[in-house]
């Protein structure tokens, strides 16, 4: 009998690969104008790699692939992979399998900076940086921030649960400021709530670009992590003697997560439910060690977002539904059944 | 092997003095237990060796402070076997016991095959290969103590640190643990230092008894030394029966009957 977990995980994480692979090439040959879907994977093979595939598309079609569906299916990916694996993250550091990416006010501060755009008039501007983006990049980066300061300044050890209590102190400053605004501007309030319901609108490759970076050196760093978030799982005190720098580790920890929801909320807006289901469906389905949690955390997050904004997309074609009216909509009841196979088993 | 010296060890917490000018030497490949009523210190005595309660005086493995020590070093000397280890909800067996290479490992850096290696022959080793894939929380009180000794010996400090190991296990498995303990020390080398409530079982494993009370050292030496009437009335306000039975020094509570007797003159 092989004793270890390696080769189990293996082939889960090939299975999670799989899922995503699948449900992109879903959500390219899916969409409110018929293409051939023999050519929609053609020209997507031909724009993403050396190979050369002929197909009968048209111009039009093919702007249609290249800037529409491809860019939205990799923003899609990559705000799956950020949400989830942050939650994953978040919960192994909190200890806490009810913590999300937005428990240290990264939500409630991006939101009043995208507000404070809105109401400014910042959201009409074009230009190649999204003043929106920034704004609520900005404010969700001062959100975690100061969470950590009033964290750090009420408890020196920097524990768990004062980061928390911090960030609901935190949080709930920063929505009761972006209320106001939003009061003070009743104009601006359509643009605000479908930013806040979350989306995956983009123009060309512009957001997905400016995501590729940073969602990739945050995701790559967390995706190691696994092992340290089994040792905290322990506690604090017997992770230090374990060897761990626990206080070290949760900071880096932290912010790695945070960069990486700040970014993902600036470009998608505040996407409900993926942060806290998909970590923890994953936990349901293939076991509490982090080291499998972190990584189909990225995989199923990405094929999941992807999978919601098709549906977005598609549903009241040519409207769309926001995309946090979807993933709440399947991912409630779908969470639901997985939790009573868990607990039958 | 390791010898570990203390040296006017104190702990004091909000003003509260928990452990004060305790000062020992337990030689390399040796096992002490510490011993004393509730609230003696014992426990505290304990994290002040390992590090997680601040101290004052001074603590030292092989002559070299553990206050000098990084959190790697010190893991890599001292494995610590806490008396109510927290067990994640659902960590299997083999994942609990790999927890202990940490202080091997980079901190972003994951198991290798010799990391594997070791822990498969720490579950031979201690009779848990058939347990690998359980999770620890679904077996019983001795496997469960079995697999945290198991995970102290994946961290291959020379020295290890149990506080209460017989905590809450039948006399069965109080054995098979204690046996387990000493076989560790005899064919590593493993320097020992436990807490123990049990004081017959102190007697018969340890090679030397510590008898802790109010903070300070107030017997020390082999059990028959240290375990006698007196001793154990004084400090624990028990009266007990100590008898020297050829394995070792027996402890047995008085009857009302017995303490009658004892009392009539």
């Amino acid at each position: 009998m092989n004793l270890r977990p390696a080769a189990a995980r293996l082939s889960w994480l090939v299975g999670g690969a799989l899922f995503v692979v699948a449900a992109c090439v879903f959500a390219l040959v899916v969409g409110p104008t018929d293409i051939p879907r023999s050519g929609v994977l053609a020209e997507s093979v031909n724009r993403l790699t050396p190979l050369t595939i002929d197909n009968d598309l048209t111009e039009t079609q093919r702007s249609i692939v290249w800037n529409l569906r491809l860019p939205r299916v990799v923003l899609g990916v990559l705000v799956g992979a950020a949400l989830a694996t942050s939650g994953a993250t978040y919960q192994g550091v909190f200890r806490n399998p009810l913590a999300d990416p937005y428990l240290l006010g990264v939500a409630a501060g991006g939101g009043l900076g995208a507000t404070i755009a809105f109401v400014n008039g910042w959201g009409d501007a074009t230009g190649a940086f999204d003043a929106v983006q920034i704004a609520a990049f900005i404010g969700a980066l001062t959100s975690v921030g100061l969470t950590w300061i009033v964290g750090v300044l009420g408890d020196q050890s920097r524990s768990a649960t004062s980061l928390i209590l911090a960030g609901v102190a935190v949080a709930s400053f920063f929505t009761a400021a972006q209320t106001f605004l939003q009061q003070r501007n009743a104009d601006d309030i359509r643009q605000i709530y479908t930013w806040f319901l979350g989306g995956l609108t983009t123009s060309g490759w512009d957001e997905t670009l400016q995501l590729l970076p940073v969602a990739i050196v945050c995701v790559i760093v967390l995706s190691i992590s696994g092992r340290t978030l089994d040792v905290l799982a322990v506690g604090d005190e017997e992770a230090t003697m374990l060897g761990l720098s626990v206080g070290r580790s949760r900071v880096l920890l932290v912010v790695v997560a945070s960069l990486l929801t700040a970014s993902a909320v600036a470009v998608s807006g505040l996407i409900a439910f993926v942060g806290l289901i998909v970590p923890h469906t994953v936990r349901l389905l293939f076991g509490p060690s982090f080291r499998t949690i972190v990584p189909m955390s990225i995989a199923v997050g990405a094929g999941f977002l992807v999978l919601c904004d098709l549906a977005a997309r598609t549903i009241l074609s040519p409207a769309e539904l926001p995309i946090g009216v979807v993933t709440a909509f399947f991912g409630a009841p779908f969470f639901v059944v997985i939790l009573r196979t868990a607990a039958a088993r | 092997m390791s010898r570990v010296t203390l040296e006017n060890v104190g702990v004091s917490v909000k003003g509260t003095t928990l452990v004060e000018g305790v000062s020992l030497r337990v030689e390399s490949g040796s096992w002490l237990s510490i011993i004393g009523p509730n609230g003696a210190g014992k426990s505290t005595l304990l994290r002040a060796v390992t590090g997680v309660a601040a101290f004052t005086g001074s603590v030292e493995v092989d002559g070299r402070p553990v206050a000098d020590m990084t959190r790697r070093e010190r893991a890599a000397a001292i494995a610590w076997v806490p008396q109510t280890p927290v067990i994640p909800p659902g960590m299997r067996v083999f994942d609990y016991l790999l927890l202990g290479r940490t202080a091997h490992l980079h901190p972003l850096a994951t198991e290798g095959r010799s990391d594997l290696d070791l822990v498969e022959s720490i579950l031979e080793d201690l009779d848990l290969t058939t347990f690998a894939r359980r999770q620890v929380s679904t077996l019983s009180g001795g496997e469960r103590q079995r697999t945290v000794i198991g995970r102290a010996l994946a961290q291959q400090s020379p020295v290890l640190l149990l506080d209460e190991p017989t905590t809450a296990l039948d006399l069965g498995h109080q054995q098979d643990v204690l046996l387990l303990l000493r076989r560790l020390q005899q064919e590593n080398g493993q320097t020992i230092i436990s807490t123990m409530h049990d004081l017959t079982l102190a007697g018969q494993f340890a090679d030397h008894l510590v008898l802790l009370a109010g903070g300070s050292i107030a017997a020390e030496g082999d059990a028959t030394s240290v375990l006698t009437e007196d001793h154990i009335h004084n400090h624990y306000g028990a009266r007990v029966r100590v008898t020297h039975e050829p394995d070792g020094v027996i402890v047995v509570p008085r009857t009302l009957t017995g303490l009658a007797q004892r009392e009539t003159p």
